[in-house]
């Protein structure tokens, strides 16, 4: 039973069935009786004082029941949205925390930026009655170009950031590297652009807040990654109910990608107004709406270099970056260009001397965090731009250089000279794979084929490894981290034998109700359909930290296994009074208690109706029922890697680019069902994709978003992209007890390198900045001609 | 205010809605049908896509007036006594969802895709699934669900 559908079974999925069925419960698919209806009103201009805000008219309009502003929600002490990382700059100090204010207070940094909401009866008269608020702005001279922001003379956004800098952060040795540039045979420069993305999960975000007089009590539903951290930020920051008295829950999410971890304006706002108001306020964001209230992702400038030896051996690396934080801090922005991109500038490679330097700075643009990969995207994209254009320049086969550089087998735990020490991994082995399934060796003469019709074809190598399943609650404390990266597990049976398992993760698209119910039918031996997954309800749910950062099954998982080890604790001493043997007697495997060196047994479902049933049972020693709980804080970071080839062909009369293989080879240590890992691959490459060729939030100097909706905004479609090649090696994780990495955002993270390597290639260029769109590759190829 | 009246999943439904209701909101907010999704506001993403008389129609895209008189079948009404229909069961069987937003929408266009191209090849099957945007799975194993219950007949 357990082989078929335990770790390692490619079972499909339990949540399967309420998704295809149009089952599925959404944030937005919720309505609660008396409901009323809220809309924001953005700001129109990227930054402008607030002079006055006329609410007057839109307070007696048909149908509304309240119209509130910054003012009102400074007058009731509902505190500032908040940034949970302090970062210290070179100075020692920490960041500079300009007020991130609920509903804008003073000035607009940008368009989008909440300057008051209405709440009515229905949508439609809520936004009638926005039509009637005035505003009186004072508009301002706007900072939108990333690379002048710093400039001296650049418009300012905020008093408490001068110069418009967040902070001046370094991680690495600086004399190191100096000389090892100065015993350099080679350099190899870039400068580049990491483009700014829009998350664009296909559900937008949705919140509805609500108040109950009764009992003086909350309730929050909410597309959210992480319910009990929102809760946590709710209560303890924004002030607005001790969390005993305030419930969120996150039912169904439809995707997040990262832009849905964070503590956004609506829901403080929802909640706080839900008790002025007295019935429940539902917010549902229009796509064109998600587009400048959803966090933004990536948006970086940076030179960097290279410094090889005539061997092609990595000497030093330097990495100069600024990167865009937005109009404000938003929740984890400014972990995402520091420890979470400085530290994986080592990448596979043994360069002995690494300076990564990155500027933080605002903008009058829509705030920027985490998404997807978060800082290792960025962090990847840098490095194998960099060590491909070295290859080329030294005329160094471009797995050559790489395998000349790699971290060996028998060098693990590394230590990197950017802080992670990597704890297992096989680079070699995942290159020498991915040569193959991409066909590597038989690239030149495909290429010289295309090259008769017309066309021409490059491939691209992305070595990337990450940082992920996060974190060790310490380590992230003493870089500024506002709280742990543990995780949460209640192993609950009933008297029957099913189980419910409580996890302070929360899938929005990953399969957790299969992968955990595989794990606990492996621990337990009880069949995965009678186990069930219980997420996103702060009221059921033990505290946890929530999914992101690739850490559900290595932290989430863990604790998990923790728990079940405690069920089987408890289990032998019950199995033991039940066979008269001695605890120390009893053996376990796969749901059996049996007495050592005989054929006496009990199954699980036996051992947990005892335990509900204590007639036969040793109450003077143990107590009945059978529930375990585990926190897990993980003892290191978890370090993914893998090797991702792209090979492209491009019709220089069109500057289409086609795909016509993506190879991918990732190690994620052990893994639990893979066609679930697969899946997660897939799509992550196709975000990946969609950041080298098709996307990029664009802002006109004045700060309007010129890509402000899906008309202007190319998401991938799957006549863009191919079926994709993907195999998996497995270096199991030491210091977990699965030996799993975690999987979820390494496609991202790897596939951005390989495509614009590949397009580079293929055009014979040196470099190009995402998107390469068909007109910049048009051009390219006309130039090159 | 209009009177609307069709067939929906073949039970008969009459509605008193304002003219502007569009046939999502019918759906949603009316019925209380919400397997049908919006996810967008410029008609793209299709996590709308309903059958109205046999055809994939993007729902967000037509006001609930249009669909008078018409049979309207959505997510929620493929499945027969308890059975998944064959679209259904591939998505499953491959592994076609993850978050599932976009997958009532992506089973009508797939469905309606293969009623219009009964053999595709993989080229057709991506570029008819121009309307349907997917977040998560990139498309690989859409299409090889497409595929499975192509090849089945």
């Amino acid at each position: 039973m357990t082989a078929e559908t335990g770790i390692g079974a490619s079972i499909k999925r339990k949540e399967d069935h309420r998704f295809l069925t149009g089952k599925g419960r959404y944030t937005d698919d919720i309505n609660r009786p008396g409901q009323t209806y809220a809309y924001f009103l953005r700001s129109p201009h990227a930054h402008a004082k607030i002079n006055r805000i006329d609410t007057g008219k839109a307070k007696s309009a048909p149908g509304v029941l309240a119209v509130f502003t910054g003012q009102d929600a400074t007058a009731d002490k509902v505190g500032a949205l908040i940034c949970g990382w302090v970062v210290k700059g070179k100075n020692g100090e920490p960041h500079k925390a300009p007020p991130h204010p609920v509903l804008a207070t003073g000035k607009a940094r940008y368009v989008g930026d909440p300057v008051a909401v209405v709440i009515a009866n229905s949508l439609a008269q809520a936004k009638d009655a926005a039509e009637q608020i005035v505003v009186d702005y004072q508009e301002l001279p706007a900072s939108v170009n990333l690379a002048k922001t710093l400039d001296k003379g650049a418009p300012q956004l905020h008093d408490e950031a001068p110069g418009n800098l967040i902070y001046d952060w370094a991680l690495g040795d600086e004399a190191a590297v100096n000389e090892g540039f100065s015993k350099a045979a080679h350099i190899t420069e870039i400068d580049l652009v990491n483009n700014r993305l829009i998350p664009n999960a296909i559900e937008p975000r949705c919140a509805i807040g609500s108040h109950d007089s009764g009992d003086d009590s909350y309730t929050l539903y909410i597309t959210s990654q992480n319910p009990h951290v929102l809760r946590l930020v709710l209560s303890a920051f924004h002030g607005l109910a001790p969390e005993h008295k305030l419930r969120v829950v996150a039912p169904d999410v439809g995707g997040g990608f990262g832009s849905k971890i964070f503590a956004y304006n609506e829901e403080v706002v929802l909640v706080w107004a839900s008790k002025q108001v007295g019935r429940p306020i539902k917010w549902t964001a229009e796509r064109s709406e998600s587009f400048i209230t959803d966090a933004h992702g990536r948006d970086h400038v940076t030179h960097a270099e290279l410094a090889l030896d005539k061997d092609g051996k990595f000497l030093a690396l330097k990495v100069d970056t600024i990167a865009n934080m937005g109009a404000y801090l938003s929740t984890f922005s400014t972990a995402v260009p520091t420890y979470l991109y400085g530290t994986l500038m080592a990448g596979q490679y043994k360069t002995p001397a690494i300076l990564c330097n990155v500027r933080a700075a605002v903008t009058n643009t829509v705030p920027v965090d985490a998404y997807r990969g978060a800082g290792r995207p960025e962090a990847t994209f840098v490095l194998e731009r960099l060590v491909e254009n070295a290859a080329r320049e030294t005329g160094i086969d471009p797995a050559e250089i790489r395998r000349r550089n790699f971290v060996q087998p028998s060098e693990f735990p590394y230590q990197t000279p950017v802080a992670l020490m990597y704890d297992s991994g096989n680079y070699e082995a995942a290159l020498n794979k991915a040569l193959e399934l991409a066909g590597y060796a038989k690239f030149k003469s495909r290429k010289g084929e295309a090259k008769k019709r017309g066309k021409l074809r490059g491939i691209g190598f992305s070595n990337y490894i990450e940082a992920c399943g996060l974190a060790p609650s310490q380590v992230v404390g003493s870089l500024g981290a506002g709280v742990g990266q543990w995780e949460s597990a209640h192993v609950r049976f009933n008297p029957t034998g099913n189980v419910f398992v409580y996890t302070g993760s929360h899938s929005h698209g990953q399969g957790h109700e299969t992968t955990f119910a595989q794990v606990v039918a492996d621990r337990l031996g009880v069949p995965v359909e009678q186990v069930e997954v219980v997420h996103g309800d702060t009221q059921i749910v033990p505290f946890g930290m929530g999914t992101y950062g690739s850490r559900s099954i290595a932290v989430g998982g863990s604790a998990i296994v923790k728990a079940c080890d405690k069920i089987v604790e408890k289990g032998k001493k019950i199995a033991a009074h039940l066979l008269e043997a001695s605890v120390a007697d009893i053996e376990y495997a796969n749901g059996t208690f049996s007495v050592a060196g005989t054929d006496r047994s009990k199954s699980m479902a036996e051992i947990a109706f005892a335990a509900y049933v204590p007639h036969n049972y040793p109450l003077e020693e143990l107590e009945p029922g059978l529930e375990e709980g585990a926190f897990y804080d993980p003892g290191n970071f978890t370090f993914p890697a893998g090797c991702h080839i792209c090979e492209v062909e491009i019709d220089p009369d069109t500057g289409v680019v086609e795909i016509v293989k993506f190879t991918a080879v990732d190690d994620f240590g052990n893994v639990i069902n893979p066609m679930i890992v697969e899946g997660q691959v897939h799509g992550g490459i196709a975000q990946g994709v969609g950041q080298a060729l098709f996307e990029g939030a664009v802002y006109d100097g004045s700060g309007q978003l010129l890509t402000g909706s899906y008309m202007d905004y190319r998401m991938p479609r799957a006549s863009d992209l191919p079926l994709y090649t993907v195999g998996l090696n497995h270096t199991p994780c030491p210091h977990n007890p699965l030996g799993v990495k975690g999987c979820g955002e390494a496609g991202a993270i790897a596939a951005p390198a390989a495509v614009m390597n590949a397009v580079t290639d293929a055009l014979g260029i040196s470099h190009m900045d995402m998107p390469a769109t068909a007109e910049k590759v048009w051009r390219a190829a006309q130039a090159a001609s | 205010m209009v009177t609307v009246s069709m067939t929906v999943n073949g039970e008969a439904v009459s509605r008193d809605v304002e003219d502007r209701t569009l046939l999502v909101q019918l759906l949603r907010e009316h019925l209380g049908l919400t397997g049908t999704h919006v996810g967008c506001d410029t008609s793209q993403c299709g996590a709308c896509v309903v059958h109205v008389d046999g055809r994939s129609v993007k729902a967000c895209t037509m006001l609930a007036a249009q669909a008078e008189g018409a049979a309207v079948m959505t997510i929620e009404g493929l499945a027969k006594n308890g059975e998944l229909h064959p679209m259904q069961q591939a998505f499953m069987d491959n592994h076609g969802l993850q978050c599932g937003f976009c997958t009532p929408g992506m089973v009508m266009s797939a469905i309606d895709l293969l009623q219009r191209h009964p053999k595709p090849d993989e080229a057709t099957i991506r570029r008819e699934l121009e309307g349907n945007i997917c977040r998560c799975t990139g498309y690989h194993n859409i299409v090889k669900a497409i595929q499975q219950v192509a090849q089945a007949g």
